[in-house]
């Protein structure tokens, strides 16, 4: 018996997203990690393939798109989020995805960074940070630290590096998170959520370059140092770290201070309970960065560090056309010809 | 008690005159722009053919009663054909000493000035920088001309005593005066003025009756006054029969996109940052919405050109607008789009340049940059728009291109007709042709393989829209391989590549109309060869040495990448070929090196367009020699 069978949402699996182009990065690159979460990742989103859209600028991390079997351009350095700007605004249905580095990302794309940021297309980016330029063979980026010895600097880099949490927050982004290459299951997570955002959706992911920066992120991923370093941000939970999970992290006012919590004192019931929802907090958080508030060493957060819910570029750009299109209706085009004045010679 | 009406006792004679040319000119805030343009669609509803210049400085406000500060509208109306904006005025309105101290110079030998005697007091003079004790309206010089020096500020001080409105929206009426004053001396309606300052001030009708009072002033003023003797008639002209409307080039642009973006059925996008002349363009577009037109002020050039890149590889048409300093920053992204293989419209609305140039003055110098202004060989179709009007025609055209062709292409317009404006007899939305779109569906290779570089006979490769199932496939800025697209470093499909999309470009010369003179015959003793804006002094030359007797043609081109296929045959039926331009020769240059023929150049470059006399004059001296 026949019987109408509404179509079944693709039944897709990793493999489905992996191009046949064979993949290029260096032997231990970070790249194949992410690579292979957001191949993973993908299949359970509910999108059909032929909707994602990936947009790269240039760099290392910008080969991505040639091998995701979606649709996808690589475009030119530090343009990426523009010309993605644009596929969002003209076809809002498409789930599109950026892929860039920190270079690209913070230096030669700095501007349509930020008003990327602003504007609030629903666009996820995913800017992998090695803190190097590893494609043009190691010269120190705009997230490189301050003193890093490269080909450019072989006395020390005398510049302050960027922040990107802070930037993308102090650039209004709606959406801002922290993960790593060598974790794959928080990518994962991040990724998910990345892309339930509606909004631009700013994923820093550190990566290690191998080859030109090695171990840059070790301290946060290494067993013996992990605990102590990087400190895993979750919604209502209290900022809590350490080896035996013994310090927390407590608001003096709008300052933050590191609580031992073995030893009596200020005890648990103070600690800061992150609100992904808070402004003001997810600033602070954001500057645990380096030696932040008066010289103390902070752990690195990781997790969503602020996620906003507010109406995209897209939405309000079709609202206003919606609204014209109800108060004025089309113009035909015979009266766009003419215009409003108009005489006749016979 | 006197009932008796006072006999009108002037006799007013009226002078029937086939053209005219007004210069409006003040400081930048008398509302100069906003005169001239209401006198030219009076003009142009009366039926007048017309050409208008408006001349402005690039600062908003420039300090007041200075030279630098002076706004100019030029308006050339007749009852006779008209194309271009006029070499000299018969008619200069100077609101001040700086007004007249800059537009004086091409005023007409016995032509007529009014003047607004508060803008020649000491402070206006000494702005001015005349000398100290200077008293051009008294001091005879200018005995040459008719000059009518009237205080048009206390008239309409006058006028307005009773109106309960401040001092300075009192003076910012004067502007009304003058022009209701040059209504009558060119008897015509105010109807259509008076009109749009109803509609202007709906909600202070308070300023538009003062206005009106002020209007009407201006025309009794002209009519009662001993001083105003004669009045000119110019009639309609006898253009072809059909139904006109007022256009400038940037307007003309806008209309042209609304219909090729309906035509092709391609949702149209602009991408664009904002910047002199071209802004217009944003501005206009943007009022569409109800069109479904999504417009996107980017953070910069680049992400302008860059959004419409990424608009038109999701199926948009889609266009970025700019002027020269937009167009360098351009040239990377228009790399990657030739590399892509997309369509893109790219309008080049130029200035004076290099860098900032004079951003409100005309030139033609980015010619050769549109030709070749980017890095690798990365030809692209070149059009420019010779008139107001044939911007729409152009526009329409490079869409046309680009979506059949795949290919970004760069429209040359420039600020002198961007900003100019003539009458237009609009066509039939029915008429206009169609713009073939296709997108790829399925796999168009052997094995259901797609090759998203697959060329036709054309050399076109499909346009493929991301969201199409089963076509998903990468693209990119680094060269790709014949056919499949792939990433491809192999140096003889990089040489193969590199002719390909050459060939391209130039298969698009079978699409477009033979090149054939504008005016005169297609051969002969000398060809006058333009492009752009240049147009209506060349085709005026052209005309009126026709008519001395001489024979010379006109011939202009719109395709200036690929040229007409016959243009290297028609430019050797001549002796001789003239190329004037504003720049310092890029077409001449052009033309050399691809046809070998000796032409020669006329070359202007002062930010301000061509006269007719100085065509006529380089042609009489090619003649002679």
């Amino acid at each position: 018996m026949e019987t109408l069978t509404l179509e079944k949402p693709q039944s897709l699996t990793a493999k489905d997203f992996s191009s046949d182009m064979e993949v290029k990065w260096c032997p231990g690159c970070g790249d194949y990690s992410i690579l292979k979460q957001v191949q993973t990742v993908f299949p359970d989103l509910g999108i059909p393939k032929e909707n994602f859209v990936f947009i790269s600028g240039i760099g290392c991390s910008s080969r991505f798109s040639y091998y995701m079997d979606t649709y996808g351009m690589h475009s030119i350095h530090g343009r990426a989020a523009a010309i993605a700007s644009g596929v969002k605004a003209a076809n809002p249905e498409l789930s599109v995805w950026v892929v860039s580095g920190d270079g690209d990302s913070m230096s030669i794309g700095g501007n349509h960074f930020i008003h990327l940021m602003r504007k609030n297309f629903d666009i996820n980016y995913l800017m992998f940070n090695n803190q190097i330029y590893s494609l043009t063979k190691g010269q120190y980026s705009p997230t490189s630290e301050k003193g890093k010895i490269t080909k450019t600097s072989p006395y020390g880099s005398i510049e302050e590096p960027f922040n990107p949490s802070e930037l993308a927050l102090g650039a209004k982004a709606s959406f801002v998170a922290r993960t790593l290459d060598r974790d794959p299951k928080h990518m994962q997570g991040i990724l998910r959520r990345a892309h339930q955002h509606r909004g631009t959706s700013f994923v820093e992911v550190y990566q290690n370059c191998p080859v030109f920066n090695d171990g840059a992120f070790f301290a946060f991923s290494d067993k013996e140092t992990k605990k102590e370093e990087a400190l895993q941000l979750e919604d209502g939970k209290p900022l809590v770290f350490g080896n035996d999970d013994d310090k927390g992290i407590i608001l003096d006012g709008l300052t933050p201070v590191i609580v031992d919590l073995k030893e009596g004192g200020r005890g648990r019931d103070e600690l800061w309970i992150h609100d992904e929802k808070d402004k003001t907090k997810a600033n602070l958080i954001a500057r645990f960065f380096d030696t932040a508030f008066d010289g103390h060493h902070f752990p690195r957060p990781f997790g969503v560090i602020y996620a906003e819910e507010r109406p995209t570029y897209e939405d309000n750009m079709a609202a206003q056309i919606e609204l014209q299109k109800e108060k004025k209706g089309k113009q035909p085009l015979q009266k766009i010809l003419s215009g409003d004045k108009t005489w006749t010679i016979f | 008690m006197d009932t008796i009406e006072k006999q009108r006792e002037k006799i007013v004679a009226k002078k029937e005159v086939d053209h005219i040319v007004v210069r409006f000119s003040g400081d930048s805030g008398d509302g100069m722009q906003l005169t001239g343009m209401q006198f030219t669609d009076t003009a142009a509803l009366y039926g007048n053919d017309l050409s208008t210049f408006p001349d402005f400085p690039s600062e908003i406000r420039a300090p007041i009663g200075t030279v630098a500060g002076v706004s100019g509208f030029q308006v050339h109306f007749g009852s006779r054909e008209i194309f271009t904006p006029g070499d000299s005025y018969d008619v200069l309105v100077a609101m001040n000493a700086a007004a007249l101290k800059v537009d004086l110079p091409k005023l007409r030998r016995g032509g007529i000035i009014i003047v607004n005697t508060q803008g020649f007091d000491k402070k206006n003079l000494g702005l001015a920088k005349y000398p100290p004790d200077a008293d051009p309206l008294n001091d005879g010089s200018l005995s040459n001309y008719t000059i009518h020096a009237i205080d048009i500020t206390k008239l309409t001080k006058e006028c307005l005593v009773d109106s309960g409105l401040g001092t300075k929206e009192v003076e910012r009426s004067k502007n009304m005066f003058v022009l209701g004053l040059l209504f009558w001396m060119f008897d015509k309606e105010m109807d259509h003025t008076i009109k749009f300052i109803n509609d202007k001030f709906t909600k202070k009708p308070e300023i538009a009756e003062a206005n009106i009072k002020v209007l009407q002033a201006g025309w009794n003023y002209g009519d009662n006054t001993e001083i105003f003797t004669t009045q000119f008639k110019i009639g309609p002209a006898k253009l072809p029969p059909g139904t006109y409307r007022n256009i400038t080039g940037n307007q003309a642009i806008v209309v042209g996109l609304l219909a090729a973006s309906e035509q092709s059925g391609l949702p149209l996008f602009i991408g664009s940052y904002p910047i002199t002349p071209a802004t217009d363009i944003l501005h206009e577009l943007s009022k569409y919405k109800a069109n479904g037109v999504k417009t996107f002020q980017a953070e910069d050039e680049i992400a302008g050109i860059a959004s419409a890149i990424g608009a038109s590889y999701t199926g948009s048409l889609a266009v970025t607008t700019t002027s020269g300093p937009g167009m360098a920053l351009k040239t990377e992204a228009m790399g990657l789009a030739t590399m892509l293989e997309i369509p893109l419209l790219i309008i080049d609305v130029q200035r004076g340049g290099p860098s900032t140039g004079l951003p409100t003055k005309t030139e033609q110098s980015d010619l050769l940059m549109a030709m070749f202004g980017r890095h690798g060989e990365a030809p692209l179709p070149v059009l420019a728009a010779s008139t107001p009007s044939d911007c729409f025609n152009t526009v329409f055209e490079a869409c046309k291109i680009a979506v059949e062709h795949m290919t970004p292409v760069i429209l040359l317009s420039d600020g002198y007709i961007a900003n100019g404006s003539e009458p237009w007899r609009f066509p039939n939305a029915e008429d206009l042709g169609t713009i073939s779109n296709s997108f790829l569906q399925k796999a168009n290779g052997a094995d259901e393989k797609l090759l998203p570089y697959k060329r036709n006979e054309f050399f076109v490769r499909p346009w493929i829209k991301p969201g199409t199932k089963g076509l998903e496939h990468r693209i990119g800025g680094l060269e790709k391989q014949d056919e499949t697209g792939n990433v491809s470093y192999e140096a003889a499909n990089h040489e193969k590549m590199t002719m390909l999309r050459a060939a391209k470009i130039r298969a698009i010369e079978d699409f477009i109309p033979p090149a054939a003179p504008d005016t005169g015959a297609d051969h002969g003793r000398l060809l006058v060869l333009g492009w752009g804006s240049t147009y209506g002094a060349i085709k005026t030359a052209v005309k009126e040495m026709l008519a001395e007797g001489e024979d010379v043609a006109h011939l202009h081109l719109h395709h200036i990448n690929p040229f007409p296929k016959n243009l290297g045959e028609l430019l050797n039926n001549y002796d001789k070929v003239l190329i004037p331009e504003m720049n310092s020769g890029q077409l001449l240059q052009l033309i050399r090196a691809k046809y070998l023929v000796p032409a020669t150049g006329l070359s202007k470059v002062q930010g301000q367009p061509f006269t007719t006399a100085e065509i006529k004059e380089k042609m009489l001296q090619l003649l002679k020699a």
